[in-house]
Protein backbone atom coordinates (compact mmCIF):
# COMPACT_ATOMS: atom_id res chain seq x y z
CA UNK A 1 0.00 0.00 0.00
CA UNK A 2 2.71 2.47 0.90
CA UNK A 3 4.19 1.25 -2.16
CA UNK A 4 1.35 2.25 -4.38
CA UNK A 5 0.76 5.55 -2.22
CA UNK A 6 4.45 6.30 -3.60
CA UNK A 7 3.60 5.33 -7.08
CA UNK A 8 0.71 7.22 -7.17
CA UNK A 9 2.27 10.60 -5.84
CA UNK A 10 5.65 10.25 -8.12
CA UNK A 11 3.50 10.29 -10.76
CA UNK A 12 1.52 13.44 -10.01
CA UNK A 13 4.62 14.62 -9.29
CA UNK A 14 5.84 13.65 -12.83
CA UNK A 15 2.53 15.30 -14.06
CA UNK A 16 3.23 18.36 -12.81
CA UNK A 17 7.02 18.78 -13.80
CA UNK A 18 5.39 17.93 -17.63
CA UNK A 19 2.90 20.93 -17.16
CA UNK A 20 5.43 22.96 -15.42
CA UNK A 21 8.41 22.26 -18.05
CA UNK A 22 5.74 23.27 -20.87
CA UNK A 23 4.97 26.36 -19.11
CA UNK A 24 8.20 27.35 -18.89
CA UNK A 25 9.09 27.19 -22.16
CA UNK A 26 6.80 29.05 -23.50
CA UNK A 27 7.31 31.77 -20.99
CA UNK A 28 11.29 32.04 -21.96
CA UNK A 29 9.93 32.06 -25.58
CA UNK A 30 8.16 35.26 -25.40
CA UNK A 31 9.41 37.16 -22.36
CA UNK A 32 12.85 39.05 -22.53
CA UNK A 33 14.53 42.21 -21.06
CA UNK A 34 14.68 43.25 -24.17
CA UNK A 35 11.07 42.94 -24.43
CA UNK A 36 10.15 44.49 -20.79
CA UNK A 37 12.65 47.83 -22.45
CA UNK A 38 11.06 47.89 -25.67
CA UNK A 39 7.44 47.76 -24.00
CA UNK A 40 8.13 50.59 -21.58
CA UNK A 41 9.96 52.72 -24.27
CA UNK A 42 6.68 52.85 -26.21
CA UNK A 43 4.54 53.16 -23.50
CA UNK A 44 6.75 56.37 -22.54
CA UNK A 45 6.21 57.37 -26.02
CA UNK A 46 9.72 57.76 -26.91
CA UNK A 47 9.40 55.28 -29.91
CA UNK A 48 6.96 54.21 -32.13
CA UNK A 49 5.61 50.75 -31.94
CA UNK A 50 7.47 49.17 -35.13
CA UNK A 51 10.66 50.56 -33.10
CA UNK A 52 9.66 48.97 -30.70
CA UNK A 53 9.16 45.87 -32.16
CA UNK A 54 12.99 46.43 -34.16
CA UNK A 55 14.05 46.71 -30.67
CA UNK A 56 12.81 43.90 -29.23
CA UNK A 57 14.13 41.44 -32.38
CA UNK A 58 17.62 43.22 -32.24
CA UNK A 59 18.00 42.77 -28.25
CA UNK A 60 17.50 39.22 -28.69
CA UNK A 61 19.81 38.83 -30.86
CA UNK A 62 22.00 41.25 -29.23
CA UNK A 63 21.54 38.79 -25.95
CA UNK A 64 22.82 36.07 -28.30
CA UNK A 65 25.85 37.77 -29.17
CA UNK A 66 28.35 36.68 -31.66
CA UNK A 67 26.58 34.07 -32.57
CA UNK A 68 23.94 35.58 -34.44
CA UNK A 69 26.69 37.10 -37.16
CA UNK A 70 25.81 35.65 -40.39
CA UNK A 71 27.99 33.59 -42.36
CA UNK A 72 27.83 36.54 -44.69
CA UNK A 73 28.94 39.41 -42.25
CA UNK A 74 31.73 37.00 -40.82
CA UNK A 75 32.44 36.65 -44.84
CA UNK A 76 32.97 40.50 -44.44
CA UNK A 77 34.83 41.21 -41.34
CA UNK A 78 37.09 37.98 -42.87
CA UNK A 79 38.26 40.05 -45.95
CA UNK A 80 38.88 43.18 -43.94
CA UNK A 81 40.98 41.27 -41.31
CA UNK A 82 42.68 39.73 -43.69
CA UNK A 83 43.38 43.02 -46.00
CA UNK A 84 44.78 44.74 -42.42
CA UNK A 85 47.17 41.44 -41.85
CA UNK A 86 48.53 42.49 -45.69
CA UNK A 87 49.04 45.72 -45.01
CA UNK A 88 51.83 44.57 -42.67
CA UNK A 89 52.78 41.09 -43.99
CA UNK A 90 53.16 41.41 -47.93
CA UNK A 91 51.62 38.55 -50.05
CA UNK A 92 53.67 36.36 -51.61
CA UNK A 93 53.84 36.65 -55.47
CA UNK A 94 54.57 32.77 -56.85
CA UNK A 95 51.83 31.30 -58.39
CA UNK A 96 53.59 27.63 -58.39
CA UNK A 97 53.28 27.92 -54.16
CA UNK A 98 49.82 29.78 -54.03
CA UNK A 99 48.23 27.39 -56.18
CA UNK A 100 49.87 23.81 -54.10
CA UNK A 101 48.90 25.71 -50.82
CA UNK A 102 45.31 26.50 -52.23
CA UNK A 103 45.23 22.33 -53.34
CA UNK A 104 46.18 21.25 -49.91
CA UNK A 105 44.14 23.93 -47.74
CA UNK A 106 40.80 23.63 -49.91
CA UNK A 107 40.65 20.08 -49.41
CA UNK A 108 42.14 19.82 -45.96
CA UNK A 109 38.77 22.20 -45.46
CA UNK A 110 36.54 19.83 -46.78
CA UNK A 111 37.51 17.33 -44.00
CA UNK A 112 36.32 19.99 -41.11
CA UNK A 113 33.49 20.25 -39.06
CA UNK A 114 32.72 24.14 -41.04
CA UNK A 115 33.49 22.84 -44.49
CA UNK A 116 31.71 25.73 -46.37
CA UNK A 117 31.75 29.04 -45.35
CA UNK A 118 30.06 31.81 -47.03
CA UNK A 119 33.05 32.53 -49.25
CA UNK A 120 35.17 29.34 -48.87
CA UNK A 121 38.47 28.72 -47.47
CA UNK A 122 41.44 30.81 -49.79
CA UNK A 123 45.28 30.68 -49.28
CA UNK A 124 48.39 32.97 -49.65
CA UNK A 125 52.17 33.07 -48.73
CA UNK A 126 53.22 36.00 -47.32
CA UNK A 127 56.84 37.58 -47.92
CA UNK A 128 58.42 37.52 -44.57
CA UNK A 129 60.98 35.20 -42.84
CA UNK A 130 58.96 35.53 -39.80
CA UNK A 131 57.81 32.50 -38.49
CA UNK A 132 53.88 33.15 -38.87
CA UNK A 133 50.46 31.95 -39.61
CA UNK A 134 46.95 33.81 -39.55
CA UNK A 135 43.72 33.03 -40.69
CA UNK A 136 40.34 35.41 -41.04
CA UNK A 137 37.14 35.11 -40.63
CA UNK A 138 35.25 32.95 -42.88
CA UNK A 139 38.49 30.93 -44.09
CA UNK A 140 41.01 33.62 -45.72
CA UNK A 141 44.40 31.91 -44.41
CA UNK A 142 48.23 33.50 -44.76
CA UNK A 143 51.00 31.71 -44.17
CA UNK A 144 54.69 32.84 -43.73
CA UNK A 145 56.85 31.50 -45.84
CA UNK A 146 59.31 31.83 -43.09
CA UNK A 147 56.94 29.18 -41.39
CA UNK A 148 56.62 27.29 -45.10
CA UNK A 149 61.05 26.63 -45.06
CA UNK A 150 59.91 25.16 -41.05
CA UNK A 151 57.91 22.84 -43.00
CA UNK A 152 59.82 19.18 -43.97
CA UNK A 153 57.53 17.70 -45.96
CA UNK A 154 53.67 17.89 -46.71
CA UNK A 155 52.39 16.45 -44.09
CA UNK A 156 53.63 18.82 -41.76
CA UNK A 157 52.57 21.83 -43.86
CA UNK A 158 49.22 20.17 -43.57
CA UNK A 159 49.10 20.40 -39.99
CA UNK A 160 49.73 24.18 -39.97
CA UNK A 161 46.60 24.42 -42.47
CA UNK A 162 45.01 22.47 -40.35
CA UNK A 163 45.36 24.39 -37.42
CA UNK A 164 44.67 27.71 -39.54
CA UNK A 165 41.14 26.10 -40.45
CA UNK A 166 41.18 25.02 -36.69
CA UNK A 167 41.23 28.46 -35.91
CA UNK A 168 38.10 29.44 -38.63
CA UNK A 169 35.82 26.31 -37.89
CA UNK A 170 35.93 27.28 -34.12
CA UNK A 171 35.81 30.91 -34.80
CA UNK A 172 37.89 32.21 -32.85
CA UNK A 173 38.41 35.37 -34.62
CA UNK A 174 34.77 36.08 -33.89
CA UNK A 175 35.24 35.70 -30.47
CA UNK A 176 38.29 38.22 -30.42
CA UNK A 177 35.82 40.84 -30.87
CA UNK A 178 35.40 42.44 -27.39
CA UNK A 179 32.06 42.69 -25.69
CA UNK A 180 29.86 45.56 -26.16
CA UNK A 181 31.31 46.19 -29.50
CA UNK A 182 28.62 45.14 -31.16
CA UNK A 183 25.50 45.70 -29.44
CA UNK A 184 25.39 49.27 -30.56
CA UNK A 185 25.75 48.51 -34.40
CA UNK A 186 22.78 45.45 -33.84
CA UNK A 187 20.29 47.85 -32.51
CA UNK A 188 20.77 50.82 -35.66
CA UNK A 189 20.87 47.60 -38.00
CA UNK A 190 17.56 46.88 -36.27
CA UNK A 191 16.35 50.16 -35.75
CA UNK A 192 17.04 50.42 -39.58
CA UNK A 193 15.43 47.02 -40.77
CA UNK A 194 14.75 46.95 -44.53
CA UNK A 195 15.94 50.90 -45.14
CA UNK A 196 19.06 51.87 -46.86
CA UNK A 197 21.30 53.16 -43.58
CA UNK A 198 21.74 56.60 -43.71
CA UNK A 199 25.25 58.80 -43.19
CA UNK A 200 25.34 58.48 -39.51
CA UNK A 201 23.42 55.02 -38.92
CA UNK A 202 26.12 53.54 -41.45
CA UNK A 203 28.95 55.85 -39.86
CA UNK A 204 27.94 54.07 -36.55
CA UNK A 205 27.83 50.56 -37.67
CA UNK A 206 31.18 51.56 -39.60
CA UNK A 207 32.54 51.93 -36.12
CA UNK A 208 31.79 48.91 -35.15
CA UNK A 209 33.16 47.16 -37.89
CA UNK A 210 36.27 48.94 -38.13
CA UNK A 211 36.03 48.34 -33.58
CA UNK A 212 35.69 44.61 -34.34
CA UNK A 213 38.91 44.30 -36.79
CA UNK A 214 40.86 45.78 -34.78
CA UNK A 215 39.89 43.68 -31.47
CA UNK A 216 40.67 40.64 -34.51
CA UNK A 217 43.89 41.62 -35.85
CA UNK A 218 45.05 42.90 -32.12
CA UNK A 219 44.88 39.61 -31.22
CA UNK A 220 45.96 37.65 -34.05
CA UNK A 221 49.22 39.52 -34.55
CA UNK A 222 50.11 41.15 -31.23
CA UNK A 223 48.65 39.53 -27.90
CA UNK A 224 47.52 35.93 -29.30
CA UNK A 225 44.69 34.10 -28.42
CA UNK A 226 44.64 32.49 -24.99
CA UNK A 227 46.38 29.07 -24.67
CA UNK A 228 42.99 27.08 -24.21
CA UNK A 229 42.49 28.58 -27.90
CA UNK A 230 45.00 27.26 -29.66
CA UNK A 231 45.32 23.82 -27.62
CA UNK A 232 41.40 23.62 -29.60
CA UNK A 233 42.62 24.53 -32.85
CA UNK A 234 45.43 22.12 -32.46
CA UNK A 235 42.87 19.36 -31.65
CA UNK A 236 40.67 20.50 -34.48
CA UNK A 237 43.97 20.02 -36.78
CA UNK A 238 44.33 16.38 -35.74
CA UNK A 239 40.54 15.75 -36.46
CA UNK A 240 40.74 17.21 -39.44
CA UNK A 241 44.21 15.40 -41.06
CA UNK A 242 43.05 12.45 -39.56
CA UNK A 243 39.74 12.43 -41.56
CA UNK A 244 41.55 13.45 -44.88
CA UNK A 245 43.93 10.88 -44.78
CA UNK A 246 47.20 12.67 -43.16
CA UNK A 247 49.62 11.51 -40.19
CA UNK A 248 48.61 13.55 -37.32
CA UNK A 249 51.83 12.95 -36.13
CA UNK A 250 52.78 15.31 -38.35
CA UNK A 251 51.58 18.02 -36.10
CA UNK A 252 54.04 17.02 -33.63
CA UNK A 253 56.90 17.17 -36.20
CA UNK A 254 56.26 20.84 -36.76
CA UNK A 255 55.73 21.58 -33.57
CA UNK A 256 59.35 20.07 -32.93
CA UNK A 257 60.84 22.06 -34.99
CA UNK A 258 59.18 25.44 -33.93
CA UNK A 259 60.39 24.26 -30.22
CA UNK A 260 63.80 24.70 -31.47
CA UNK A 261 63.26 27.96 -32.78
CA UNK A 262 61.68 29.14 -29.63
CA UNK A 263 62.64 32.81 -28.02
CA UNK A 264 59.54 33.31 -25.59
CA UNK A 265 58.19 36.62 -26.66
CA UNK A 266 60.21 36.91 -29.89
CA UNK A 267 58.75 37.93 -32.95
CA UNK A 268 55.99 35.66 -34.72
CA UNK A 269 54.80 32.71 -32.77
CA UNK A 270 57.29 33.16 -29.82
CA UNK A 271 54.63 36.01 -28.80
CA UNK A 272 51.48 34.72 -29.66
CA UNK A 273 51.53 31.25 -29.21
CA UNK A 274 52.01 28.62 -26.32
CA UNK A 275 55.51 27.03 -25.97
CA UNK A 276 55.49 24.20 -28.58
CA UNK A 277 56.38 21.54 -25.94
CA UNK A 278 53.34 22.41 -24.11
CA UNK A 279 51.36 22.46 -27.28
CA UNK A 280 52.78 18.72 -28.23
CA UNK A 281 52.06 17.45 -24.35
CA UNK A 282 48.16 18.15 -25.42
CA UNK A 283 48.46 16.93 -28.50
CA UNK A 284 49.82 13.70 -26.98
CA UNK A 285 46.73 13.30 -24.94
CA UNK A 286 44.89 13.21 -28.24
CA UNK A 287 46.66 10.94 -30.60
CA UNK A 288 49.24 9.32 -28.21
CA UNK A 289 52.38 9.02 -28.92
CA UNK A 290 51.74 8.42 -32.80
CA UNK A 291 55.12 8.48 -35.08
CA UNK A 292 55.22 10.50 -38.47
CA UNK A 293 55.85 7.28 -41.00
CA UNK A 294 57.49 8.10 -44.52
CA UNK A 295 55.44 9.47 -46.97
CA UNK A 296 55.19 7.89 -50.55
CA UNK A 297 57.87 9.24 -53.06
CA UNK A 298 55.13 11.58 -55.26
CA UNK A 299 54.09 13.28 -52.07
CA UNK A 300 57.91 13.94 -51.20
CA UNK A 301 58.78 15.00 -54.39
CA UNK A 302 55.52 17.09 -55.11
CA UNK A 303 56.22 19.27 -51.88
CA UNK A 304 59.66 19.52 -52.83
CA UNK A 305 59.29 20.84 -56.35
CA UNK A 306 56.20 23.30 -55.21
CA UNK A 307 57.57 24.86 -51.92
CA UNK A 308 61.51 24.19 -52.77
CA UNK A 309 62.24 27.64 -53.93
CA UNK A 310 60.19 29.39 -50.86
CA UNK B 1 -5.81 11.23 -10.15
CA UNK B 2 -7.68 10.90 -13.36
CA UNK B 3 -7.54 14.53 -14.43
CA UNK B 4 -3.59 14.44 -13.79
CA UNK B 5 -3.43 11.32 -15.85
CA UNK B 6 -5.18 13.29 -18.54
CA UNK B 7 -3.32 16.49 -18.22
CA UNK B 8 0.08 14.53 -18.38
CA UNK B 9 -1.29 12.96 -22.00
CA UNK B 10 -2.01 16.29 -23.16
CA UNK B 11 1.28 18.40 -22.46
CA UNK B 12 2.76 14.86 -24.03
CA UNK B 13 0.93 15.38 -26.95
CA UNK B 14 1.84 18.89 -27.29
CA UNK B 15 5.63 18.34 -27.01
CA UNK B 16 4.83 15.82 -29.89
CA UNK B 17 3.05 17.80 -31.94
CA UNK B 18 6.14 20.61 -31.93
CA UNK B 19 8.38 17.62 -32.26
CA UNK B 20 6.07 16.66 -35.65
CA UNK B 21 5.78 20.15 -36.86
CA UNK B 22 10.00 20.94 -36.82
CA UNK B 23 10.08 18.02 -38.74
CA UNK B 24 7.56 19.15 -41.57
CA UNK B 25 8.69 22.20 -41.83
CA UNK B 26 12.31 21.31 -43.61
CA UNK B 27 12.87 23.91 -46.02
CA UNK B 28 16.51 25.48 -45.62
CA UNK B 29 18.22 28.53 -47.29
CA UNK B 30 21.22 28.14 -48.51
CA UNK B 31 23.64 30.46 -46.58
CA UNK B 32 26.95 30.38 -48.75
CA UNK B 33 27.63 32.85 -51.46
CA UNK B 34 27.86 29.38 -53.73
CA UNK B 35 26.61 26.42 -52.80
CA UNK B 36 26.62 22.68 -54.76
CA UNK B 37 24.57 19.78 -54.87
CA UNK B 38 26.15 16.72 -54.91
CA UNK B 39 25.54 13.80 -56.37
CA UNK B 40 27.19 11.52 -53.23
CA UNK B 41 27.32 12.69 -49.59
CA UNK B 42 30.99 13.48 -50.43
CA UNK B 43 33.07 16.77 -51.04
CA UNK B 44 34.66 14.77 -53.66
CA UNK B 45 30.92 13.82 -55.02
CA UNK B 46 29.86 15.59 -58.69
CA UNK B 47 28.06 18.38 -58.41
CA UNK B 48 25.30 18.16 -59.77
CA UNK B 49 23.70 22.02 -59.85
CA UNK B 50 24.95 24.72 -58.35
CA UNK B 51 22.66 26.93 -55.42
CA UNK B 52 22.81 30.68 -54.38
CA UNK B 53 22.44 32.82 -51.56
CA UNK B 54 18.99 32.85 -50.55
CA UNK B 55 18.10 29.61 -52.02
CA UNK B 56 15.57 27.24 -50.21
CA UNK B 57 16.03 23.73 -50.73
CA UNK B 58 13.54 20.81 -49.31
CA UNK B 59 15.37 18.56 -47.00
CA UNK B 60 14.16 14.63 -47.59
CA UNK B 61 16.91 13.11 -45.36
CA UNK B 62 19.95 14.33 -42.62
CA UNK B 63 22.84 11.45 -43.36
CA UNK B 64 25.33 12.57 -40.50
CA UNK B 65 26.63 15.96 -41.71
CA UNK B 66 24.78 15.52 -44.93
CA UNK B 67 21.28 16.29 -46.38
CA UNK B 68 19.17 15.00 -49.32
CA UNK B 69 17.44 17.64 -50.54
CA UNK B 70 15.91 18.92 -53.70
CA UNK B 71 17.43 21.98 -55.02
CA UNK B 72 14.71 25.46 -56.59
CA UNK B 73 15.03 23.87 -59.78
CA UNK B 74 14.06 20.28 -58.84
CA UNK B 75 17.11 19.10 -58.53
CA UNK B 76 17.71 15.97 -55.83
CA UNK B 77 21.29 15.35 -54.43
CA UNK B 78 23.52 16.39 -51.27
CA UNK B 79 24.30 19.46 -49.70
CA UNK B 80 26.69 19.68 -46.32
CA UNK B 81 24.77 20.88 -43.34
CA UNK B 82 27.24 24.12 -43.05
CA UNK B 83 25.90 25.29 -46.08
CA UNK B 84 22.53 25.55 -44.74
CA UNK B 85 20.64 27.26 -42.06
CA UNK B 86 16.85 27.01 -40.64
CA UNK B 87 16.79 30.95 -41.34
CA UNK B 88 14.65 32.32 -44.30
CA UNK B 89 17.11 34.79 -46.09
CA UNK B 90 15.43 37.49 -48.11
CA UNK B 91 16.72 39.15 -50.66
CA UNK B 92 16.64 43.15 -50.56
CA UNK B 93 15.05 44.83 -53.69
CA UNK B 94 17.75 46.19 -56.10
CA UNK B 95 20.32 45.60 -54.04
CA UNK B 96 23.05 42.41 -54.33
CA UNK B 97 23.02 41.91 -50.55
CA UNK B 98 20.70 40.20 -48.57
CA UNK B 99 18.54 41.02 -46.04
CA UNK B 100 18.11 38.24 -42.91
CA UNK B 101 14.18 37.45 -42.66
CA UNK B 102 13.78 39.10 -39.36
CA UNK B 103 10.88 37.15 -37.70
CA UNK B 104 11.13 35.89 -34.08
CA UNK B 105 13.87 33.29 -33.46
CA UNK B 106 14.76 33.10 -37.17
CA UNK B 107 16.34 36.75 -36.85
CA UNK B 108 19.84 36.68 -36.99
CA UNK B 109 21.15 40.14 -37.08
CA UNK B 110 18.24 42.13 -38.35
CA UNK B 111 18.02 43.57 -42.13
CA UNK B 112 21.86 44.61 -43.53
CA UNK B 113 24.56 43.82 -41.47
CA UNK B 114 28.57 44.07 -42.16
CA UNK B 115 28.34 44.49 -45.87
CA UNK B 116 29.51 45.50 -49.01
CA UNK B 117 27.99 49.41 -47.97
CA UNK B 118 30.01 49.37 -44.87
CA UNK B 119 33.40 47.56 -46.21
CA UNK B 120 33.35 50.38 -48.68
CA UNK B 121 32.90 53.00 -46.13
CA UNK B 122 35.26 50.88 -43.71
CA UNK B 123 37.76 51.24 -47.21
CA UNK B 124 37.07 55.25 -47.82
CA UNK B 125 38.02 55.86 -44.33
CA UNK B 126 41.55 53.30 -44.04
CA UNK B 127 43.21 54.47 -47.90
CA UNK B 128 46.15 52.52 -46.72
CA UNK B 129 44.17 49.02 -46.65
CA UNK B 130 44.59 47.30 -49.87
CA UNK B 131 42.04 44.27 -50.92
CA UNK B 132 43.70 43.54 -53.98
CA UNK B 133 44.92 40.30 -52.87
CA UNK B 134 42.07 39.81 -50.75
CA UNK B 135 40.15 39.70 -53.90
CA UNK B 136 42.75 37.90 -55.55
CA UNK B 137 42.80 35.25 -52.97
CA UNK B 138 39.41 34.61 -53.60
CA UNK B 139 39.72 33.25 -57.19
CA UNK B 140 41.94 30.56 -55.71
CA UNK B 141 39.06 27.69 -56.31
CA UNK B 142 39.71 23.96 -56.64
CA UNK B 143 37.13 21.82 -57.93
CA UNK B 144 36.43 18.55 -56.28
CA UNK B 145 37.78 16.48 -59.41
CA UNK B 146 41.53 18.27 -58.21
CA UNK B 147 40.89 17.42 -54.64
CA UNK B 148 40.78 13.53 -55.54
CA UNK B 149 43.44 13.52 -57.97
CA UNK B 150 45.63 15.18 -55.54
CA UNK B 151 44.64 12.72 -52.39
CA UNK B 152 44.97 9.76 -54.86
CA UNK B 153 48.09 10.85 -56.41
CA UNK B 154 49.61 11.41 -52.88
CA UNK B 155 48.53 8.44 -51.68
CA UNK B 156 46.37 10.14 -48.96
CA UNK B 157 43.52 7.68 -48.17
CA UNK B 158 41.07 9.56 -46.08
CA UNK B 159 38.53 7.85 -43.98
CA UNK B 160 35.56 9.70 -44.49
CA UNK B 161 34.00 11.52 -47.22
CA UNK B 162 35.90 9.69 -49.51
CA UNK B 163 36.00 8.90 -53.54
CA UNK B 164 32.49 8.41 -54.20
Amino acid sequence: MTSLKFQVSSFKFLALFAFLSLAVVSLVGCASVAGVVASAGQAAGVITPEQAESINKSAQAVEKTFQDITPEQEYYIGRSVAATVLVTYKPYDNKKANDYLNVLGQTLSQFGTKPETFGGYHFVLLDTDEINAFSAPGGLVMISRGMIRLCKNEDELAAVLAHEIGHVENQHGLRAIRKGRLTSALTTLALEAGKNLGGSELAQVTQAFEGSITDITGTMMNSGYARTTEFQADKSAVSIMTACGYNPAALVGMLQEMQKRWVPNGPGFGHTHPEPSVRIAEIQKQIGGASAAAEPSVRVNRFKEMMGGV
Amino acid sequence: MRSLLRLWLVAGFLAGAATAFGDASAAMSVQVKNGQIRATPSFLGKVVAPLSYGDRVQVLETRNDWMNVTGPGGQSGWVHSSALTKKKIVMSSGSQDVQTGASGDELALASKGFNSDVEADFKSKNKNVDFTWVDRMEKFKVSPQEMKEFLKDGGVKSSEGGAP
